[in-house]
């Protein structure tokens, strides 16, 4: 049996939160614990980028909450002025699950890394995202675990040499956007963290997003995975490497946009120069499309072994959110039969009285 | 018309009886119902309901069988009874998993419909019990009670199967008119259950009249029976199950703690019911989250408390292994949680709706590292309503985990409830943490004095930002810390906390009406009933045996050790190897006694009586 929902309609990502007037700067959002990451770490440019953005969002500093995993990344909390919880290894999309959905005035944070996420956590990773809580999901996905002292993560390719696997790994490794996109998430997004216009622009649109916003910030782990995104990084590389995905705009990249992606006659997608011939069949890029099809496409496009690796808004589409809903019930409930009566609970059903 | 000769009656103090049949065969519903009745006619009564996990086994097999056994009676009843006095056997399989649980000489009223040769054979009776010598001594009553209830049925518009599945209607009614019990409530309940399908409705209540009526006009009962009203405190009652008692518990703690409540649970036996329950009361304010596992049911309720709500979480064993993590991690940030863990048999799988006692050390230290937390145990079905509140006090109070056990029997038992006056439930005061008026910088590890609970400061407080973590912390300041003294005070500081608790909950109460015993009988949880209802027979045979119960397990009452020592002899019956007696013998230095079956079934009130007797004489 299925009943129709009093499903609220999305709303904006901040709707909700407080907002405030006063003139928040990188400071605010900055604590008095000392950094403890590797001298040189990816992590230092994300949590630049996530201070320094944080203020221009316009909402109350006290209202927005971090919370992590265990790992490198899940120290992030600790770094920021504001409420946070470094929790359990994995565990951190569920509990941030409970706390969304019993505070609609809390702007949301997740931190985690590759292990973290894809690994252990793997399952909440899916559910958070397939609910779609109003979460902003931020995997630094740096291809190895840098905190147990570099052993191969699920993101690793396959063959890596590391301490657990002397003689290269032998498993596959995943992929977070087709992970997100698989479970249908409403915002999956694929940033770096040395761009910092491009990580901050990224981290906005996440905020604004009404639901579950899932980013995955291709980051640099200088002890035990050092250059592991160089291909899309390097000058010399990132043109003929990385394809910027903009909304309404060709799938296009290379130089001066000579290579773009189009649908094949077979159905795939695929790399072509472009010519004069072809120009007008190249893919234009809807990330709102409704369904994940073409966004999971270009998410096979490749990766640093091979092919190319597109960053930016894969998709983003307007879903209820799971915690909106679940508050709908609660709001349903209070109207259709009024704030609970303890006294007439316990007093339900059959009931008999012995006189005194 | 002819003239019917009223039955003689008889009157009896008490009574036992089994309903029994296949999954399908709606054996628990035919037991709530007589409950109800029972209750409403102001009997006091214990019930037991003993059904397979499997949801419908093959029909007709020993798994497949589902009984329920009701116990009442004319003065307090606390178990549901040790022996049947009648059993009521839907099928050749009922009969023969249930024939022990009758007594010697008991009734037996069995459905000779399905006394066919291939049921009989399926469960291995060469020739049919009801043919041969082998009940003989029962007082047998073979009643085609499929064809009865098919027949009773006719000139209603529903289908043959309809009248076939009214059977337990027919034997509720017949059961009805033979301990003279009132029968409007079910004729409302079946007009409620079936609102949507007036004509299956008036079906099922002429099948269940028709039962009554059997036992009116034939002959085949000769004497039928009245068992009198106890007397009972005045007030008003309804008969609860322990999962509601627990869930309703869960909503009033909530209440009196002014706090909105979170459960996040993954469905579980025996648990599910609270889950279930709690859905339905989304108007208290009640959030229910079905999480994708019990890791994430634990995660999301912990997150919820640190947004200031009261965060649940329901399990039973196995859930319990997979939320130890998150426990130890709310040990550390010290927010409330209250863990509600309906035990089951176990190791594994286990037995899932089979009851035991056998998570006591797991709650007490399943967890790495040294995380205390309180335990608290109810004692009866309606006992989980005080037991709730009372968990949701010390999580509070205290910003601590709680462990909340209850166990399958509880959960599915069910007991007359004095339904308490809401007036009178205790406040539970909860303050958050407020900034400092003289603006100095917060401190979220600072302790209260008296309670040493450290500050519940929510998220969107200003100046209270601060952040929590499974690193150690800093005393005060509550910031990382690798510091060894500081990490030896903070595990000192925990464990001081929860040991504080006991100054706040009563001291163990003993009852020995001569003052004079030389035996204690202890227990805890849901062996309340057996014990007392034990104790009763050996007091009633000139045994001076005291008694006491504790509802406090971690901490225990501050004059436990006081009460253990003022005895000779102190017994403690357990549905487990020895756990409780374990933590009191280590702690006491005192020559506990251990009592154990672990048999998925709670104790025989005689097995115990023998047990007392036996250490009298030795």
């Amino acid at each position: 049996m299925t009943v129709s929902l009093p499903v609220p309609g999305p709303r904006r990502g901040l709707e909700l939160i407080p907002a405030t007037d006063a003139e928040l700067s990188r400071k605010d959002f900055t604590s008095d614990q000392e950094v403890r990451w590797c001298p040189g770490c990816g992590d230092y440019a994300i949590l630049a980028a996530i201070q320094g953005f944080m203020p221009t969002l316009g909402i109350k500093r006290e209202n927005t909450v971090f919370i992590s995993g265990i790992g490198c990344a899940a120290r992030l909390p600790y770094y920021m002025d504001t409420y946070g919880m470094h929790s359990i290894h994995g565990r951190a999309p569920a509990i941030a699950t409970g706390l969304a959905t019993s505070r609609p005035d809390l702007s949301v944070w997740v931190i985690g890394g590759d292990g973290d996420f894809l690994s252990i956590g793997g399952n909440h990773l899916l559910h958070a995202l397939r609910r779609n809580v109003n979460l902003k999901l931020l995997l630094f996905n740096n291809r190895i675990y840098g905190l147990t002292k570099g052993q191969y993560s699920p993101t690793s390719e396959v063959g890596k040499s590391t301490k657990s696997s002397p003689m290269g790994s032998v498993d596959r490794p995943l992929n977070p956007v087709s992970i997100a996109l698989g479970a249908e998430a409403t915002f999956v997004a694929r940033t770096v963290d040395s761009d910092r216009k491009h990580l901050t622009a990224t981290l906005q649109a996440a905020a604004e997003h009404r639901g579950a916003a899932f980013i995955e910030i291709l980051q640099n782990c200088d002890i035990y995975n050092d250059g592991a995104w160089d291909v899309i990084k390097d000058a010399d590389s990132r043109e003929d490497r990385a394809v910027y995905l903009e909304a309404g705009k060709q799938v296009r990249f290379g130089r001066d946009g000579a290579k773009g992606v189009r649908v094949s006659p077979r159905g795939r997608l695929e790399v072509v120069d472009v010519d004069a011939g072809n120009e007008d069949s190249l893919l234009v890029h809807d990330p709102q499309a409704d369904e994940p099809e073409l966004a999971f496409a270009l998410s096979r496009l490749g990766n640093v072994e091979a092919g190319v690796t597109p960053l930016g808004i894969f998709r983003a589409v307007a879903r209820p959110a799971y915690d909106d809903a679940a508050r709908a019930q609660v709001a349903e409930a209070r109207a259709a039969k009024g704030d609970g009566d303890l006294a007439a609970l316990l007093n339900s059903g059959d009931t008999w009285t012995i006189g005194g | 018309m002819t003239e019917i000769a009223e039955t003689p009656v008889e009157r009896l103090n008490h009574v036992v009886i089994r309903f029994a049949g296949d999954s399908g065969d709606g054996m628990q519903l035919a037991g709530d119902r007589f409950t109800s009745e029972t209750a409403e006619f102001g009997n006091d009564l214990s019930t037991l309901p003993d059904f397979p996990a499997e949801i419908r086994a093959p029909a007709g097999t020993l798994p497949g069988v589902s009984a329920f056994q009701l116990h009442f009676g004319d003065h307090s009843v606390l178990t549901p009874g040790d022996h049947a006095d009648v059993l009521v056997a839907m099928n050749p399989a009922a009969l023969k998993a249930n024939l022990g649980q009758l007594r010697r000489g008991g009734t037996i009223i069995v459905n000779s419909d399905e006394f066919t040769p291939r049921n009989l054979k399926k469960v291995g009776y060469a020739e049919s019990p009801l043919e041969d010598s082998s009940l003989e001594g029962y007082d047998v009553h073979a009643l085609d009670l499929t064809s009865l209830a098919v027949k009773s049925v006719e000139g209603h518009d529903v289908g043959r199967k309809d009248g076939e599945r009214a059977k337990n209607m027919f034997a509720l009614g017949l059961l009805s008119w033979l301990y003279s019990r009132p029968t409007e409530s079910t004729v409302k309940y079946i007009e409620r259950r079936f609102a949507a399908k007036p004509e299956l409705a008036a079906a099922n209540i002429a099948a269940f009249k028709a039962g009554w009526n059997y036992g009116e006009t034939t002959e085949g009962f000769v004497v039928r029976y009245e068992v009198g009203p106890a007397p009972m405190k005045p007030g008003t009652y309804r008969t609860v199950h322990g999962n509601t008692a627990l869930a309703y518990g869960l909503i009033a703690g909530a209440r009196q703690a002014g706090l909105q409540l979170f459960l996040g649970s993954y469905p579980i036996t025996p648990a599910s019911d609270i889950l279930h329950e709690l859905a339905k009361h989304k108007n208290f304010g009640v959030t229910t989250f079905q999480a994708e596992d019990e890791i994430a049911g634990v995660g999301a309720a912990l997150g919820a408390s640190f947004g200031g709500a009261l965060g649940v979480t329901t399990t039973s064993g196995p859930g319990v292994d997979l939320k130890a993590e998150t426990i130890g991690l709310g040990v550390m940030i010290e927010l409330p949680l209250v863990v509600c863990d309906i035990q089951r048999a176990g190791p594994s799988t286990g037995m899932p709706t089979k009851t035991e006692q056998t998570d006591l050390l797991l709650a007490m230290f399943g967890r790495h590292g040294e995380a205390p937390v309180p335990i608290i145990a109810a004692q009866s079905p309606a006992d989980c309503f005080d037991a709730a509140i009372e968990a949701v006090r010390i999580a509070t109070t205290y910003r601590t985990p709680v462990y909340l056990l209850s166990d399958a029997y509880l959960a599915n038992g069910s007991e007359p409830w004095l339904i308490p006056d809401v007036s009178t439930l205790p406040a539970i005061e909860v303050n958050f943490a407020k900034p400092a008026a003289d603006g100095s910088a917060f401190e979220p590890y600072a302790r209260d004095p008296e309670t040493l609970a450290r500050p519940w400061a929510i998220p969107g407080t200003p100046g209270l930002e601060h952040r929590v973590g499974g690193i150690e912390k800093a005393d005060v300041t509550g910031d990382i810390s690798y510091d060894p003294a500081n990490h030896d005070k903070m595990v000192r500081l925990r464990h001081a906390k929860i040991e504080g608790i006991a100054a706040s909950i009563p001291p163990l109460e003993v009852d020995d009406p001569t003052s004079d015993a030389d035996i204690l009988v202890l227990g805890w949880g849901s062996t309340y009933g057996p014990i007392a209802a034990a104790v009763r027979s050996a007091r009633a045979n000139g045994l001076k045996v005291a008694r006491a119960h504790l509802r406090h397990l971690n901490p225990l009452p501050s004059n436990t050790g006081d009460v253990l020592a003022r005895y000779d002899k102190v017994l403690l019956p357990e549905m487990n190897l020895g756990q409780l007696a374990m933590l009191l013998r280590a702690k006491f230095l005192v020559d506990v006694h251990s009592y154990n079956q672990v048999r998925g079934l709670p104790f025989r009130s005689e097995d115990l009586l023998e047990a007392i007797t036996g250490m009298a004489s030795s």
